[in-house]
């Protein structure tokens, strides 16, 4: 199966991100795996205040399905958004249905001047017209794989791939 | 044969109906919570809506009268994105003698998808979602001296919202429990998420000893009942369900069982006031409590909009 070092993606990722910035850009990581990134970038580059986070779960294509999520993933953006330059950040871009969603949540607190997205993984599959303006990797995994990102008590990325049932 | 799976839950063991917190895990009241949460939260948005339940229409059916609660629901549905039918029952078909089935079998024909309870009879909300279609979800918002679960809930929500773990708290549940179906979903939400004790306060004709087997400590005596008490949750004398002479008078009753300054401070310091609303100011409550530094009867009416919320949304994405 393949294999991720997500610690040395996680570097590329920074080196991407850096390159996006505006000066007075914001960073919003996608619960969970985008906010543990957005908020190690946001130490790693030395920006001010703290990096914003953004949950899908009530904008969800598939609340008719599969109902509310489980778990306490609230939405904090301790800044403004009308006007602001946003930088999503999330570990695995996919079929871009939750890229939709989060993009809806965000207008529900204004309108921002621009969104852009960065990910550590982009393994296509794409559903709607979504892109990432930087992604650290780009691989093609079959639809049966599902791709999760976690992070050790020590801070560290590590990527693991299954199977789904 | 009858089937011994409790009404409110699927197969899988999720909500579908919420029709009272008896018998219902500590999971799911923990889910319930939680997920309030999230939606206290959209009242700071520009926009204070989200798209859960658009294209959904949520039938209110209130055969009795409420203010706080039908208003609280519809708040909580309009914020969900349903579209809200509030329906006059008691001036309407069931005043021309239209059975509780054939009401539901007509509305459901208008393609309800949730109907929001409140009746005088005790199970008319299990009634109602024994015979509804399998999409259509029940809600109970007050079943006669029965359940008020989402109260229960709104009160669990609070408590927690000021206290933060039960299991260290003495709550003290005063006035006229024998005809609150308030207290009784109170007490069983409370002992489900592990409150330290439970405790039962008024007159012996208002406060029933059978409430022992619930688990609760029945106390006639007020300063026996608020002594170091975490939380006061008062309750409102209800003269319209009460019939022959259960009270010499609302005076004398306020004199025993009316909360005070003074008798406030028999509880702890930190002690928070709650209640369910309409107060009667001047009987079980005075208003220097009731407006005072350690009343969050205001703040139980804005968590609520949240609580229902998360109610429907989590009933609603669950099949039956």
């Amino acid at each position: 199966m393949l294999q991720l070092d997500a610690e040395a993606l996680y570097a590329e990722l920074l080196g991407g991100v850096r390159g996006l910035l505006k000066p007075d850009s914001v960073l919003v990581g996608i619960w969970s795996g985008g906010a543990w990134l957005a908020e190690r970038l946001h130490a790693d580059l030395g920006r001010s205040g703290t990096a914003g986070v953004i949950s899908s779960t009530l904008h969800r294509d598939d609340f008719g399905s599969r109902g509310m999520a489980a778990g306490t993933d609230a939405t904090k953006l301790p800044f403004a958004i009308a006007g602001s330059h946003i930088l999503l950040i999330d570990d695995v871009l996919y079929t871009g249905r939750t890229i939709r969603a989060v993009i809806n949540e965000l207008y529900d607190f204004g309108r921002p001047a621009s969104v852009q997205l960065a990910v550590l993984v982009d393994r296509g599959g794409r559903e709607l017209p979504i892109q990432a303006a930087f992604a650290a990797a780009r691989v093609v995994l079959p639809a049966s794989q599902k791709l999760t990102l976690a992070r050790d008590a020590a801070g560290r990325f590590s990527f693991t791939v299954r199977e789904q049932a | 044969m009858l089937s011994r799976r409790n009404p409110q839950l699927n197969a899988h063991g999720e909500l579908i109906h919420l029709l009272s917190i008896e018998g219902l895990p500590k999971a799911v009241l923990t889910q319930i919570l939680d997920t309030a949460g999230t939606f206290l939260s959209v009242n700071d948005r520009e926009v204070k809506k989200v798209p859960l339940l658009r294209g959904k229409s949520v039938f209110n059916l209130f055969f009795e009268n409420s203010t706080r609660t039908r208003t609280t629901f519809e708040i909580a549905a309009k914020r969900l994105s349903a579209d809200v039918i509030n329906l006059d029952i008691a001036r309407s078909s069931a005043a021309k003698g239209e059975s509780l089935l054939d009401t539901i079998a007509n509305l459901s024909a208008m393609h309800a998808d949730m109907f929001v309870v409140r009746h005088g009879e005790s199970g008319a909300p299990y009634l109602i979602a024994q015979h509804c279609a399998p999409h259509v979800h029940v809600v109970n918002a007050g079943d006669g001296r029965h359940a008020h679960p989402t109260q229960g809930l709104l009160d669990m929500y609070t408590i927690r919202h000021y206290k933060q773990d039960f299991s260290s708290l003495v709550v003290a549940i005063v006035g006229d429990i024998v005809h609150s179906r308030v207290a009784r979903s109170d007490i069983h939400a409370l002992s489900t998420l592990g409150a330290a004790e439970i405790r039962a306060v008024g007159p012996k004709t208002l406060v029933p000893g059978d409430l022992r087997d619930m688990g609760v400590r029945v106390c006639h005596d007020m300063a026996e009942g608020l002594r170091d008490a975490d939380v006061v949750i008062m309750l409102r004398l209800q003269n319209e369900r009460m019939s022959g002479a259960m009270l010499p008078s609302a005076a004398e009753f306020a004199k025993s069982y009316g909360l005070t300054p003074e008798k406030l401070a028999l509880a702890k310091s930190d002690a928070i006031v709650m209640h369910p609303g309409p107060i009667n100011r001047g009987v079980e409550i005075d208003s220097a409590v009731a407006d005072g530094a350690h009343s969050v009867i205001l703040p139980q009416v804005t968590f609520g909009i949240a609580v229902r919320m998360a109610v429907m949304s989590i009933i609603a994405g669950n099949e039956a």
